[in-house]
């Protein structure tokens, strides 16, 4: 069960559930900000505001979907727009749920840990504003030589370069509050792990405006090294963020010292290990697959023309991964049995006498200034900040949902058929974007590997789009007419049988289970509700249709004494992937 | 199809442009503000997790 978009595969049930549940959170946090005692709002507590309100635009606005049954629904968007709001989401998902939170995270627990403010407020103000103004418009670095329009894309890296002043500036204003207590870095782990976690935060935020550019991504996408930039974050900046705060947190919590401080220290060097080992052996790794994927022989033909040889090269950095992945893991259960006996020594403190002095005289400020009405007011606060992410997103998006020629149309391209749509979804259920792609770059690279690039026209009836952001396996855009039918039963039974040294799991289920021939109709119907131009009344005459080509598939499968029943599933995908890319004819050279 | 809720506002590509109007006076107005911050508002706002 997915909706088969990254970050947002939850279907449409869950959806209005983290909706629900993000509402609640949401009264709760402001209604602790209105009725607390000091006037100002601290920094930190911006950040979590934005967090909330940007959370809750972004996926309400992805996950806008048709239900056809209790378990399955079609976003409203097709094809390049779905693409794109798609990765206006995705890219801040990772903003406003990893960046912001943990920004506002920073701004506290840094001062508390080291004992003394932040370096500098004056840059916190800047950095809040800059940050999210900025960030909500850098999306489209995700698709870049993609069929998305050139300007989205140029948009996407400006904006993403633009974002490195904010990001480094944040910190710079972290390591710096470190200022004058380096030597207690040595000695505190707590300070160890926030240390680590910032110059985690640079060193990503310091590569992303890098993937940005064209002619980087042009190597790095598609590859492990976004897998390892995304773990140089994760693991570094929220992952030893978390660690620095849990081991100051938990001790005050219990009133008492930290169990071990040797086993925190070792957490801290293992897990430090860990990400060293996983960031680099994945560096590696893409890199090495995406020069290989890239490389002529002197006659001008591929040197790999096999991709699976592409794929065994990396085998052994995918074991070192796992193993720096193992060290992360040590660490961290290191450090849960030294939480749970520092808890076991100490008593929990339940209930906190206040120590704060009743709410502020209410006598009116000498001289107010905007931004200090602003700083003191949490909902029209939220407003601007509200506002000040709109705006990316609106500049973003609303071109590309009007201009006709943002998405120039293919007159040969025609709606799948209902066994291919059905097939589709088994596409989109088993999760086959996650490996492969579907979307072929102008690269000669790639026309020559996989055949004519992918053009924005020949998207627009899918819902949800399939292109995918990594190549664990080959790009399947022009994959159908490729193989015969033949094949691709039997390397969904068993891929070692014709491709020898593939690592893709096998699909048995899916020459057990019936596809589905229940809600055809009702699918056929959302369809045309989103525009998919099905003739009218086409719903009564889908199932038939659906039928016969099945049972023209398992004739085609039969003759090659292949055990095929054209009930089954595999058969729904056979007919997909067969027609993939294959609207547009591309003249033989 | 959220094409055509769009495009049923009227002069709806101009908002973009004016969003994008109001918010940079915004961010020019907050760095102002910031420069002639005065010192001991500051420091007293960067104590507020110490005390």
């Amino acid at each position: 069960m997915t909706t088969g978009k990254e970050y947002a595969e939850l279907e449409w049930p869950i959806d209005i559930a983290i909706t629900l549940i993000w509402v609640v959170l949401a009264i709760n946090v402001f209604g602790t900000v209105i009725r607390r005692r000091e006037r100002h709002i601290y920094v930190a507590i911006w950040f979590y505001i934005a967090t909330l309100v940007t959370v809750a635009v972004l996926h309400i606005v992805n996950s806008i979907e048709l239900p056809v049954s209790l378990l399955k629904s079609y976003p409203v968007y097709a094809g390049v727009q779905d693409a794109l709001v798609q990765w206006w989401y995705g890219h801040n998902a990772v903003a406003f749920f990893l960046t912001t939170p943990y920004l506002g995270l920073m701004y506290y627990f840094l001062p508390k840990a080291a004992n003394r403010p932040v370096y500098s407020y004056r840059l916190s103000i800047i950095h809040f504003w800059s940050l999210i103004f900025l960030y909500i418009w850098a999306g489209p670095h995700h698709l870049l030589y993609t069929a998305l329009p050139d300007w989205a894309q140029s948009l996407g890296t400006v904006f993403s370069i633009m974002l490195l002043a904010p990001s480094w500036g944040g910190a710079i204003n972290g390591l710096l509050t470190l200022r004058g207590a380096w030597d207690r870095v040595r000695e505190d782990a707590v300070l160890k792990f926030m240390a680590v976690a910032i110059t985690a935060y640079g060193m990503a935020t310091f590569e992303g405006p890098l993937l940005s550019l064209k002619n980087v991504n042009a190597i790095s996408h598609y590859t492990d090294w976004t897998i390892s930039h995304v773990h140089v974050g994760a693991l570094g900046w929220n992952g030893f963020l978390t660690f620095g705060i849990l081991y100051w947190l938990v001790p005050r919590m219990w009133g008492t010292t930290l169990y071990s401080k040797k086993m925190a220290n070792l957490h801290f060097w293992v897990g430090t290990l860990g990400i060293v080992v996983y960031a680099s052996s994945m560096y590696w790794a893409g890199i090495t697959q995406s020069l290989m994927w890239k490389q002529f022989t002197a006659f001008g033909v591929l040197q790999y023309p096999n991709f699976l040889e592409t794929v065994t090269q990396i085998i052994p950095f995918y074991i070192i991964r796992a193993l720096g992945g193992s060290l992360y893991l040590i660490g961290a259960l290191v450090m849960i049995y030294n939480l749970v006996r520092t808890a076991r020594q100490g008593k929990l403190a339940a209930e906190e006498e206040v120590q704060v002095p009743a709410r502020w005289d209410e006598a009116p400020h000498v001289r107010e200034n905007r931004h200090r009405w602003l700083e003191k007011r949490p909902i029209q606060f939220a407003l601007v900040a509200t506002g000040a992410i709109l705006i990316g997103g609106m500049v973003e998006l609303i071109p590309t949902f009007l201009v006709a020629t943002n998405i120039p149309t293919i007159a040969s391209v025609k709606p799948y058929t209902p066994l291919e749509l059905e097939g589709r979804d088994i596409y989109v259920r088993e999760g086959c974007y996650t490996c492969h792609s579907q979307m072929i770059r102008p690269f000669r690279s790639e026309t020559e590997r996989y055949g004519e690039y992918s053009k924005a026209g020949e998207f627009v009836y899918d819902h949800p789009f399939q292109w995918g952001s990594k190549r664990t396996g080959p790009d399947l855009h022009r994959v159908g007419g490729k193989f015969p039918n033949f094949w691709h039963f039997m390397h969904m039974d068993d891929p070692r049988s014709v491709s020898p040294g593939s690592i893709m799991p096998a699909y048995p289920w899916l020459f057990t289970q019936d596809f589905d021939t229940a809600i055809i109709a009702r699918k056929i119907r959302a369809m045309q509700t989103l525009g998919v131009p099905y003739p009218k009344e086409y719903d009564r005459q889908a199932l038939t249709d659906m039928k016969a080509q099945a049972e023209g598939i398992a004739a085609d499968l039969q003759k090659q004494n292949a055990p095929a029943d054209p009930s089954k599933e595999i058969i729904a995908l056979i007919a997909y992937l067969q027609r993939l890319g294959t609207d547009i004819a591309v003249p033989q050279q | 199809m959220l094409s055509q809720y769009l495009e049923a506002i009227e002069g709806v590509a101009t908002y973009p442009i004016i969003s994008l109007l109001v918010f940079v006076p915004f961010f020019v107005g907050v760095v102002i503000y910031v420069l002639r911050m005065k010192k001991e508002d500051e420091d007293r706002m960067s104590k507020l997790p110490l005390n």
